[in-house]
C-alpha cells in the first residue's frame, strides 16, 4: 500500500471513530425507531408498492429511524410468516399494504401487544392494529375533468383491476369527473382481474381503444395502457405514480399517492405514544393523494379549472358524491343534495350511470 | 359485429397469437425427433428475460431477439442433459424445466421489474399494408411478426424436403430403424432439443420486446402451455400451427373486445374462454386424431441399441 493511501485509510477511520460518539449521542436523545414494511409486488418502478416505498425511502434518511422491507410477498400464510419474523426482531412499527394482509396481520398482533401494526387497504382493526387507505377517488375525479376535456370522440376506455369497491369507488369517482365537463361522455370499462399483467392490460386498451376511446386510464400498476394510448397517437391517464416517463406524448396526468406526511405523522405518535388504534382515510387535504403535474398538451385553461376544483377539495366545500347520482339503470343512488356517507363508499357495489360494463 | 371491430380484432389475434406461435413451432420440432419437452413455458420465460436485458444493455432489438433464442436453446438443453445423457423421465423433466426455467428468470429479472427497454415497433409494409381488409390485418406490424409468417414454412420445407428433416422425423418414429440406417438417434434427439428450445426462447423475446416494452414476473402468463396444447391441436404440421396460435390469439384478443364493445356478459365468465378453448381444442384433437403423433414421442433410446 502506497503511503498516500495509507494516510487516506487513517483519516478514515480516525473520523469515523470521532464521529462515533454523535451517533450514541443522538440514539440516546431519540429511541430508535424500527419500522418495517411488507409489500404484495415487487417494488418496481412506478407502481402501486413503488409509491409506498418512497415514502420509506425517505423515511430511512430522517434520524433515528430504520427500515426494512420484504417485496412480493403473497397474501396469506406466506405474509404472516415475514411480519411474524418482523415483530421477533422488536420492529416497532410494521405497515403492511396489501388487503389480503389483513387476518394474517390480526393474528400476529394478537401475539406482539407492544408492537404497533398498520395495515392498509382493509377495515378490521385490534388494540395494537389500525388500518388506513387514502381518498385517491379525489384525485380520480379530477383526472376525470382532465379526461372529459381533452376527449373529442366523448369515449373514454378505463381498464380496471377487479370488480371491489375500491376500484369500482374509482371508476365512479372518474366518470363523475368526466360527465362534469362532458355530460354526454361515456366511460368504457374492461376488467382485466390482474394487478400487474402488462400484456394483459395493453391489450384491454388497445381493446378499448379500438371502439372509439381516445382517452385511456387504468388501475393496474404496469404501464401497458400507457404504452397502448401512445403508440395509437391518444391520451392516458396514469395511476399510482406519475407515469410520463412510460408514454412521454400520451400522459395527461395521473392520480398519484404521496404517503409520506401520513407516515411521519403515525410515527411521530408512536414515538410519543399517543398512537391509538383507528381507521384513517386521509385524502388529498392531507397531502397524500394528489395529481402529477401536467403533460404540456394540456391547455391552461383546464389546467386552471382542474387546480380550482383540487384547492375546492383540499378546503372541504367540494365532495365527490354529492347526489343526484344515478346508478347504471337510471336509479337515484345518493338523494340530491346529500352527501355520501363514508360507509356508503368504502362498499360501493354499482356504478354510476354513463358508465359501459358490469361489475361482475 | 361489424368490419370497423372485425379487423383490429383480427390483427390483435395475429399479433397475441406470435408468441405461441414460435412456441409451438419450437415444441413441434423437439416431438417430431421423439422428445416431448414440457418445459415450454420455463425456455420461453429464459427467452422472455434474455431479450429484455439485452435490449436494455445493448439498445440492440434484433441482437436481444437473437440471445433470447439461444437462452431458450440453453435452458432447453438441460432437457437434452437429462433425457439423451442420463436417460431421465421426460415428462418429469419438462415439468421441472418449466419450474426451473420461469424461477431463475423471475429471480433475476425481480431488479427489472417495471422497467422499460427497446424493442420493435409495429413497421407497415409499404404497398401491402393498403391492400384493403387483409393489409390491416396482416402487414401492419412489428418485424418479428412478419419473421414468424416464414417461419412455418421453413419448418414445414425442412421436414419435408431437407435431409437432416427426414433424418429427425425417422428418429422420432423408430429410433431402431434410423439407427440400424447408420443415423445417430441421439445426435438427431440434440438437434431436436436444441431448435425446439431456440423457437420458445423466441416467443418469449417476442412478449418483452414487441408485445410490450417492458418486464415483469410471469410474462408468459401460461403461453407456454397453451403452445403444448397447440401442438396436439396441429397435428404436428407447422401449417395447422398457424392456424391454432391465430385462433388462440384471437379469443385472447375476442374476450377484452366483447367487455369494450360493452357486453353484458360477466367479465369472469370471458375471461375464461382461452383456458376453456384448451380444453375443448384437446377433446377435439383427441377425437378427430388417428396416429399423427411421432410414434416414438417420449420414449427414451436404450443406450445398449
Amino acid at each position: 500500500m502506497r503511503p498516500a493511501s495509507l494516510t487516506a485509510l487513517c483519516v478514515l477511520v480516525y473520523s469515523f471513530l470521532l464521529i462515533l460518539p454523535a451517533f450514541a449521542a443522538d440514539s440516546a436523545k431519540e429511541k430508535e425507531l424500527k419500522i418495517g414494511f411488507v409489500y404484495v409486488s415487487p417494488i418496481g418502478d412506478g407502481g402501486w408498492s413503488y409509491a409506498h416505498d418512497l415514502a420509506r425511502q425517505k423515511l430511512e434518511k430522517m434520524p433515528g429511524i430504520t427500515t426494512s422491507y420484504v417485496e412480493a410477498v403473497p397474501e396469506g400464510p406466506d405474509s404472516e410468516r415475514v411480519m411474524l419474523q418482523m415483530a421477533r426482531k422488536n420492529f416497532d412499527l410494521i405497515f403492511a399494504t396489501s388487503f389480503g394482509y389483513m387476518d394474517p396481520m390480526l393474528k400476529v398482533a394478537r401475539q406482539f401487544p407492544k408492537t404497533t401494526f398498520m395495515h392498509c387497504s382493509g377495515f378490521k382493526t385490534a388494540e395494537n392494529m389500525g388500518n388506513y387507505f387514502g381518498r385517491v377517488y379525489q384525485a380520480r375525479y379530477l383526472t376525470g375533468i382532465v379526461a372529459g376535456s381533452m376527449s373529442t370522440s366523448g369515449v373514454i376506455g378505463y381498464v380496471a383491476a377487479f370488480p371491489i369497491p375500491e376500484v369500482i369507488r374509482g371508476i365512479n369517482a372518474f366518470t363523475l369527473g368526466v360527465q362534469s365537463v362532458r355530460p354526454d361522455a361515456s366511460v368504457r370499462v374492461v376488467w382485466t382481474k390482474t394487478w400487474y399483467d402488462p400484456a394483459k392490460e395493453k391489450e384491454a386498451a388497445k381493446s378499448l381503444l379500438d371502439v372509439g376511446a381516445d382517452v385511456i386510464t387504468q388501475h393496474q400498476d404496469s404501464p401497458g395502457p400507457q404504452e397502448a394510448a401512445q403508440e395509437k397517437g391518444v391520451y392516458s391517464i396514469g395511476y399510482n405514480t406519475d407515469m410520463t416517463k412510460f408514454a412521454p406524448k400520451a400522459h395527461l396526468t395521473a392520480a398519484t399517492w404521496n404517503w409520506l406526511p401520513y407516515y411521519e405523522k403515525l410515527i411521530a405518535e408512536v414515538r410519543s405514544a399517543t398512537w391509538t388504534a383507528r381507521a384513517d382515510w386521509p385524502g388529498m387535504a392531507e397531502g397524500v393523494v394528489d395529481i402529477s403535474p401536467f403533460g404540456p398538451m394540456v391547455p391552461k385553461d383546464v389546467q386552471d379549472k382542474v387546480l380550482a376544483k383540487k384547492a375546492a377539495i383540499i378546503d372541504g366545500s367540494e365532495k365527490v358524491f354529492v347526489g343526484p347520482i344515478k346508478d347504471q339503470s337510471g336509479t337515484v343512488r345518493i338523494a340530491e343534495g346529500v352527501i355520501a356517507p363514508d360507509a356508503d363508499l368504502l362498499s360501493m357495489d354499482w356504478l354510476v350511470q354513463g358508465v359501459i360494463g358490469t361489475t361482475e | 359485429m361489424n368490419t370497423e371491430l372485425l379487423i383490429p380484432l383480427l390483427a390483435a389475434a395475429v399479433v397475441s397469437g406470435t408468441p405461441i406461435l414460435y412456441a409451438t413451432l419450437g415444441e413441434i420440432i423437439t416431438e417430431k425427433s421423439g422428445v416431448l419437452n414440457l418445459g415450454v413455458e420455463g425456455a420461453m420465460m429464459m427467452g422472455c428475460f434474455t431479450a429484455f436485458i439485452t435490449a436494455k444493455l445493448t439498445g440492440q432489438p434484433w441482437l436481444a431477439f437473437f440471445a433470447a433464442g439461444l437462452a431458450g436453446l440453453l435452458t432447453a438443453s438441460l432437457h437434452g442433459v437429462i433425457c439423451l445423457v442420463f436417460q431421465g423421465n421426460q415428462v418429469v423433466s419438462g415439468l421441472a424445466l418449466t419450474i426451473f426455467g420461469a424461477g431463475l428468470a423471475n429471480y433475476l429479472g425481480t431488479p427489472y421489474i417495471g422497467l422499460a427497454a427497446p424493442g420493435f415497433s409495429p413497421v407497415p409494409i409499404p404497398g401491402l399494408a393498403h391492400i384493403p381488409v387483409l393489409g390491416p390485418i396482416l402487414f401492419n406490424h412489428d418485424p418479428l411478426v412478419y419473421l414468424s409468417y416464414l417461419a412455418p414454412f421453413a419448418v414445414g420445407i425442412f421436414f419435408r424436403h431437407s435431409r437432416f428433416g427426414l433424418s429427425l422425423r425417422s428418429v422420432g418414429e423408430f429410433p431402431a430403424a434410423a439407427l440400424a440406417a447408420g443415423l445417430n438417434a441421439t445426435a438427431y434427439r440434440w438437434a431436436g432439443i436444441l431448435a425446439g428450445g431456440f423457437f420458445m426462447g423466441l416467443g418469449g423475446a417476442y412478449l418483452s420486446l414487441a408485445y410490450t416494452h417492458l418486464w415483469t414476473n410471469n410474462l408468459t402468463a401460461g403461453r407456454g402451455w397453451i403452445a403444448v396444447a397447440l401442438v396436439i391441436f396441429a397435428f404436428w404440421r407447422p401449417g395447422r400451427a398457424v392456424f391454432g396460435a391465430y385462433l388462440f390469439g384471437g379469443i385472447m384478443a375476442l374476450q377484452l373486445r366483447l367487455q369494450a364493445g360493452g357486453t353484458s356478459l360477466p367479465s369472469s365468465l370471458l375471461l375464461m374462454l382461452p383456458y376453456a378453448l384448451t380444453v375443448a381444442v384437446l377433446l377435439f384433437s383427441c377425437w378427430r386424431q388417428g396416429t399423427r403423433a411421432p410414434a416414438n414421442l417420449g420414449v427414451n433410446i436404450e443406450p445398449s441399441s
